[in-house]
C-alpha cells in the first residue's frame, strides 16, 4: 500500500534508499585518497573559472618551488594545452581530456594516475575543467581544494556560485598585478568570502610579479606537514579497501592483500 | 551541466534498489537536494526525463525536495541569518553546515500489480 503520496494504491510498495547518489564517486575517491596517502603525496583540486590563472599559478608554482616536487593532471575539455604549459614549466603533467563533461570525477583521475607516477611527489595538482560549478560537486580524494578567483570576475562571485567557495580550503586572488588599473574592492570580496566560506582563507597573488607566491608555498609547505604528521602507515603502504576500481592489470606502486575480484575493472 | 552524471548516478541506485522486486514497475523516485549542493533542479529534472527512456526509471517521475542551507552554531546552536557571515558572533567559532548540500535518493516507489513490466 502506497502511504506516501496519498494514491492508496495497494499495489505500491516504498522502498527507503536514503543514500548519496554519488556514492559510487565518493567510493572511487576514497580509493584515489588511500594511493595519495600512501605515495605521502599532497592532492590539491584547484578550480575556478576558465581564465582565472590557474595553469599561470601552477608556472608560477613551479618558478618558486624551492626543491618542492610537483606534478599535475590537467583537466580540460578538448585540448591539452595546459599540460603541455606544466611541461614546460618543468612540471610532469598530464592532460585529462573530458570531452563534453564539465567537470573532473574521481574515476577520470584514477585513469589518469596511470600514466603518471605520484611516488616521490610531493604535491599532485589536480587542475580542473574551468567551471565555478560543476567541479565542486565531485570528491577526486584530494587533502585540499583551491580555488583560483582572479581580481577581473568582480568581488561577487562567492555569493553567486556558493557551492564552489563553501568547499574551498582556500581562495588564491588571482591576477593583483592589473589591480591599478580596476575598480576592485579588496575588502567587498573578504566580506562575500566570509559569507561563503565559513573559515576564509584567501592569499592575493600575481603569477607575472610573484608577489604573494611565497605565501602561496608556505600554505602547500604548511598543509603538506599536516598530511605526513597526520597518518604515516608502518610499512609505507596501505592496503586499501576492495570495490575499489581499477583493471586487474594496473600497477602503481601497491601491493594487493588479495586478488581482483573478476567483476573488479569498472572502467568504461 | 554535471545534472545529467547525477541523473546517470541516479538511475544506477534505482535499479540496484528495484532489484528487489524483479517484477514491479519503477513508479516514483524521490530524491533530496540541498540548495549548496550545487545542483539545478530543473536541469537535473530535463535530465532524468532525457536519460529516463530504456531504463528501469522509464515510466518514473522525479519528486524533488528542495532543501534549504542551514548554518548552525556548533557550540549554542544558534541559527544564523540567510546570507549573514558564517562566524557566531556570540561564541566567534565558525559555522557550521548543518543542512542543505546533500543530493540524496530517498526512496523508490514501485508498483507491483503491472506483471507485464519485466522490471530490471
Amino acid at each position: 500500500m502506497c502511504t506516501d503520496c496519498g494514491c492508496g494504491d495497494p499495489d505500491v510498495v516504498p522502498l527507503e534508499v536514503q543514500g548519496r547518489i554519488l556514492s559510487d564517486n565518493d567510493e572511487r575517491a576514497q580509493h584515489n585518497r588511500e594511493h595519495f596517502a600512501a605515495a605521502g603525496v599532497l592532492a590539491v583540486n584547484l578550480m575556478g573559472s576558465p581564465g582565472a590563472g590557474k595553469t599561470a599559478i601552477l608556472e608560477a608554482t613551479a618558478r618558486h618551488q624551492r626543491g618542492l616536487r610537483l606534478a599535475a593532471l590537467a583537466g580540460d575539455l578538448a585540448t591539452e594545452r595546459d599540460a603541455a604549459r606544466l611541461e614546460a614549466a618543468g612540471i610532469p603533467a598530464r592532460a585529462i581530456t573530458t570531452g563534453s563533461a564539465c567537470h573532473l570525477d574521481a574515476k577520470m583521475v584514477h585513469h589518469a594516475l596511470h600514466a603518471l607516477p605520484i611516488a616521490g611527489l610531493d604535491v599532485l595538482f589536480i587542475e580542473n575543467v574551468g567551471n565555478l560549478v560543476c567541479p565542486a560537486v565531485y570528491d577526486l580524494g584530494q587533502a585540499a581544494n583551491v580555488v583560483a578567483l582572479s581580481v577581473t570576475e568582480g568581488e561577487d562571485k562567492p555569493l553567486k556560485y556558493p557551492t564552489m567557495f563553501l568547499k574551498a580550503d582556500l581562495v588564491l586572488l588571482t591576477k593583483t598585478d592589473l589591480l591599478p588599473h580596476l575598480d576592485f574592492d579588496l575588502a567587498a570580496v573578504e566580506d562575500a568570502l566570509a559569507r561563503a566560506m565559513p573559515e576564509p582563507r584567501m592569499i592575493a597573488v600575481s603569477a607575472r610579479t610573484g608577489a604573494g607566491v611565497d605565501a602561496w608555498l608556505a600554505w602547500l609547505a604548511e598543509r603538506r606537514a599536516r598530511l605526513t604528521s597526520a597518518a604515516a602507515p608502518s610499512d609505507g603502504r596501505l592496503h586499501h579497501g576492495h570495490g575499489h576500481v581499477h583493471g586487474p592489470g594496473h600497477d602503481h606502486g601497491h601491493a594487493h592483500a588479495r586478488p581482483h575480484d573478476p567483476d573488479h575493472d569498472r572502467h568504461r | 551541466m554535471h545534472e545529467y552524471s547525477i541523473v546517470s548516478a541516479l538511475v544506477d541506485q534505482v535499479a540496484v534498489a528495484a532489484r528487489a522486486h524483479p517484477t514491479g514497475t519503477v513508479k516514483r523516485v524521490h530524491v533530496a537536494i540541498g540548495e549548496l549542493a550545487g545542483v539545478e533542479l530543473e536541469l537535473l529534472a530535463t535530465a532524468f526525463e532525457t536519460f529516463r527512456d530504456h531504463t528501469v526509471c522509464a515510466q518514473a517521475d522525479l519528486v524533488i525536495e528542495p532543501r534549504p542551507a542551514c548554518w548552525r552554531c556548533p557550540r549554542c546552536q544558534v541559527e544564523l541569518a540567510r546570507g549573514a557571515v558564517l562566524r557566531c558572533g556570540a561564541c566567534q567559532v565558525p559555522a557550521r553546515l548543518v543542512t542543505g548540500d546533500e543530493i540524496i535518493l530517498q526512496r523508490v516507489e514501485l508498483d507491483l500489480g503491472d506483471d507485464d513490466q519485466g522490471g530490471t
